[in-house]
C-alpha cells in the first residue's frame, strides 16, 4: 500500500506486550476497539511517536516515520480530554500547529478562522477552553488536529467525554468532518456504537493482539471473540459440525459467559450446513423463555436457571444459568411478570434453528 | 488547652509589629521619607531585589525544570544542595560568597586578572548575595508548578509539531505562570530583606551597598526614629507581597 497508513507496531512493557498490524487506506476511518488495558491507547501513542517501539514501523503515504519524533511526524491527534491549551484562546490553539510550521501569527490565526468556522465554532474564536462546553471543545481539538493537514488522524476516544445528550449530535458532526477528511484516520473507542457509526472498518484487540477485523456489519454478524459478542449482544459458542444442520457446542463464550457450567456438550439444530470448528451465535432475544415444557418441534430446549435479571431500556436481560449451555435472554417485563422470573427460577428456554447463525471458526 | 498558649503566640508575631506602629513618628514620616539618604537606600534595595530576582529567573527556571523533567543520577543530592541556602545562616554565605568571588577567591581572582571584574563590596556583589540566597524560593516553587503540570499538554503540542523547546516555552511556562510568579515574589521579599550575606560579601557603603535592611540596623545606633521609619517601609512591602500572594495561598488549603 502506498497512500493512508501502513503500521505494524510492536510495543514492550513491563505488563503486557502489544503487536498489531494496522492499515487505513487514504479516507478511511478504522476503529480499534478492545477492551481496557489491551491496548489501544497505547497503540495510538505508538503511531504518534509518543511511546517507544520495540520493533514495527509506521509507514503514512510511504514514508516509514518511526525514527522521528512527534513533533516531525505530521500526525494529528485528538486526545481524550482534549488537552485544549488553557492560556489560549480557541482561535490560537487552532493555530498552534501552523504557528509552529513556521506561519506567521497573521496568516496563522486566518486560516486557523476558517477551520474554526467549519466545525460551527466561528463566534467562539476568542474563548478559553475553560469556557466552552464539551461539544464544544471537541469540535475545536478536532479542527486544531486537522489544521496541520496531517496525512493521519488520530482520535483517541473522542465522545468519551461527553454527556449522552450532547453525544449523538457531536458523533453525527464527527461523521460529517471524518467523512471529509482525505487522509487515513484511526480512532480509538470502547462504545461499538460510536465505532459502528464513525468507521468503516473494525480492528479489536485483545491482550496487545489483534483479534478479529472487518467492516463494522461483519463484526456485528459474526463475532469470533466472547468480548466481541458482548460488544455486539450475541449468545456465541464454539462448535463442530458434521456436515449436517447439528453443530456440538463444546466451549462457551460471549454473552452467556461467566455462566458456571463451561464443561459438558449440548448440541444445537441450525439451519446452517458446514464442517469442521465453527462459531455458533444467536441473538438473546431469539430466546423463548416457558414455564412448563413447551410443545412444538424444530427448535432447540433446554432447562435453564434464571441468574440475575436486569432492566435494560424497555427491556429486560436475564442470564440464563444452564451447564453446559448458559445464556442471556432479552424479554419484555411483561414477560417476566408471567412468568414470574426471578433469581433461582428454573424454566425452559428455546431458540429456533433458523435464529441461529453458524460460521467457520 | 491550646487556646491559651495559641493566643500568646499569636501575641508574640503580633505585637512587635505594632510596637513598631505605635512607636512610629508619625507627624515626621513625610519628611524623614524625602531625607535622600533613605531614598538612596530604598532606591538600591528595590533596584538590586529586582536584578536579583531577575537573575534567579533565569538561572532558577533552568535548574527547576531539570529538577523536574530530567532524571539524573544524583538528583536528590542536588536538589538538597539547592536547597542549602535556606537554612544556611546568611551570614555564612557571605563568607563563602568571599572565597570564591573574592578577589582572591577561586573564580574571583581569575575575573580579576582575566577582565579586571571585582565583584565583593560593589553593588554587582549586592545583588549576588540576595540571588544566592533567594534562588531557592524560587526553583522550589517552580518545580512544584512543573511536577504538578500536566506532562500530556506537552504531548499535545509535540504532536502539533511544536519541539521541546518550542512546547516548553509556548505551553508549559505559561501553565506554570503562576508557580513562576508566587516563587517570583517570593523570591523579591527575600532579597529584599537581605541582611547578613550582603554586608559579609558586600560591605555597607551608602549609596552602593547600603540596603534598607542594613540602613535600619545602621541608623538604629545613631537615629532610632529613622530606624522606624525605615522598618515601616519594610513592613509596608511585606504587607504588599503578602497580598499578592494570599489568593494563591488561599486557594492552594
Amino acid at each position: 500500500m502506498s497512500g493512508g497508513l501502513d503500521a505494524r507496531l510492536v510495543v514492550r512493557r513491563a505488563a503486557f506486550d502489544l503487536d498489531v498490524e494496522l492499515a487505513a487506506a487514504p479516507g478511511e476511518v478504522v476503529a480499534l476497539l478492545g477492551p481496557n488495558g489491551a491496548g489501544k491507547s497505547t497503540a495510538l501513542r505508538a503511531l504518534a511517536g509518543l511511546v517507544p517501539m520495540a520493533g514495527g514501523h509506521v509507514r503514512v503515504d510511504g514514508a516509514d516515520l518511526r525514527a522521528l519524533p512527534p513533533e516531525r511526524r505530521g500526525i494529528g491527534m485528538v486526545f481524550q480530554d482534549y488537552l485544549l491549551f488553557p492560556h489560549l484562546s480557541a482561535l490560537d490553539n487552532v493555530a498552534f500547529g501552523l504557528r509552529c510550521r513556521g506561519a506567521r501569527k497573521r496568516e496563522a490565526r486566518r486560516e486557523a478562522a476558517g477551520w474554526l468556522d467549519r466545525v460551527g465554532l466561528a463566534g467562539h474564536a476568542s474563548a478559553r477552553p475553560r469556557a466552552l462546553s464539551g461539544g464544544q471543545a471537541q469540535r475545536v481539538a478536532l479542527a486544531r488536529a486537522l489544521a496541520t493537514r496531517p496525512g493521519l488522524l488520530l482520535l483517541d476516544e473522542p465522545l468519551a467525554a461527553l454527556d449522552a445528550h450532547t453525544r449523538l449530535e457531536i458523533r453525527a458532526a464527527l461523521r460529517r468532518h471524518l467523512e471529509g477528511f482525505g487522509g487515513a484516520a484511526v480512532l480509538v473507542t470502547h462504545d461499538p456504537l460510536d465505532a459502528m457509526v464513525l468507521a468503516d472498518r473494525l480492528v479489536v484487540i485483545e491482550d496487545g493482539r489483534l483479534v478479529q477485523q472487518g467492516t463494522p456489519a461483519e463484526v456485528a454478524r459474526r463475532p469470533r471473540t466472547g468480548y466481541v459478542a458482548r460488544l455486539v449482544g450475541l449468545n456465541l459458542y464454539r462448535g463442530r459440525a458434521d456436515g449436517g444442520t447439528t453443530v456440538t457446542v463444546r466451549a462457551v463464550q460471549g454473552e452467556g459467559s461467566g455462566g458456571q457450567g463451561t464443561s459438558g456438550v449440548a448440541t444445537m439444530d441450525t439451519v446452517d450446513s458446514l464442517t469442521g470448528d465453527v462459531f455458533l451465535a444467536f441473538s438473546p432475544a431469539s430466546v423463548a423463555l416457558y414455564r412448563t415444557r413447551p410443545d412444538g418441534s424444530a427448535r432447540n430446549l433446554w432447562r435453564a436457571r434464571v441468574g440475575s435479571v436486569e432492566r435494560q431500556g424497555d427491556r429486560v436481560r436475564i442470564q440464563l444459568e444452564a451447564p453446559p449451555f448458559p445464556a442471556v435472554a432479552e424479554v419484555t417485563p411483561a414477560a417476566v411478570a408471567e412468568l414470574e422470573l426471578a433469581e433461582g427460577t428454573t424454566i425452559w428456554a428455546a431458540v429456533k434453528a433458523t435464529e441461529t447463525h453458524v460460521y467457520p471458526a | 488547652m491550646l487556646v491559651a498558649p495559641a493566643l500568646v503566640g499569636l501575641a508574640f508575631l503580633v505585637l512587635p509589629l505594632v510596637g513598631l506602629l505605635v512607636r512610629a513618628p508619625w507627624s515626621t514620616l513625610g519628611t524623614r521619607l524625602g531625607e535622600p539618604q533613605v531614598l538612596e537606600a530604598l532606591r538600591l534595595s528595590l533596584v538590586s531585589a529586582t536584578l536579583a530576582t531577575g537573575l534567579c529567573l533565569l538561572l532558577g527556571v533552568p535548574l527547576a525544570w531539570l529538577l523536574a523533567r530530567v532524571p539524573f543520577p544524583g538528583a536528590r543530592l542536588v536538589r538538597a544542595l539547592v536547597t542549602v541556602p535556606l537554612v544556611l545562616p546568611p551570614v555564612v554565605g557571605g563568607v563563602a560568597l568571599l572565597l570564591v568571588l573574592g578577589r582572591k577567591g577561586l573564580v574571583g581572582g581569575w575575573l580579576d586578572a582575566a577582565f579586571g571584574i571585582t565583584l565583593p563590596f560593589t553593588t554587582a556583589g549586592v545583588v549576588l548575595a540576595e540571588t544566592f540566597v533567594a534562588m531557592p524560593f524560587l526553583v522550589i516553587s517552580v518545580e512544584g508548578a512543573l511536577r504538578a503540570a500536566d506532562l500530556r499538554y506537552e504531548e499535545a503540542a509535540a504532536t502539533l509539531g511544536a519541539t521541546r523547546w518550542t512546547a516548553f516555552r509556548r505551553v508549559t511556562l505559561p501553565l506554570v505562570a503562576p508557580g513562576v510568579a508566587a516563587g517570583a515574589i517570593l523570591c523579591w521579599a527575600r532579597a529584599l530583606g537581605e541582611f547578613g550575606a550582603t554586608i559579609t560579601f558586600a560591605g555597607n557603603f551608602p549609596g552602593r551597598t547600603q540596603t534598607m535592611p542594613l540602613a535600619v540596623y545602621l541608623a538604629l545606633e545613631t537615629d532610632p526614629q529613622a530606624a522606624i521609619v525605615l522598618s515601616l517601609v519594610l513592613l509596608a512591602v511585606s504587607v504588599a507581597v503578602l497580598a499578592a500572594l494570599r489568593d494563591r495561598w488561599v486557594n492552594a488549603t
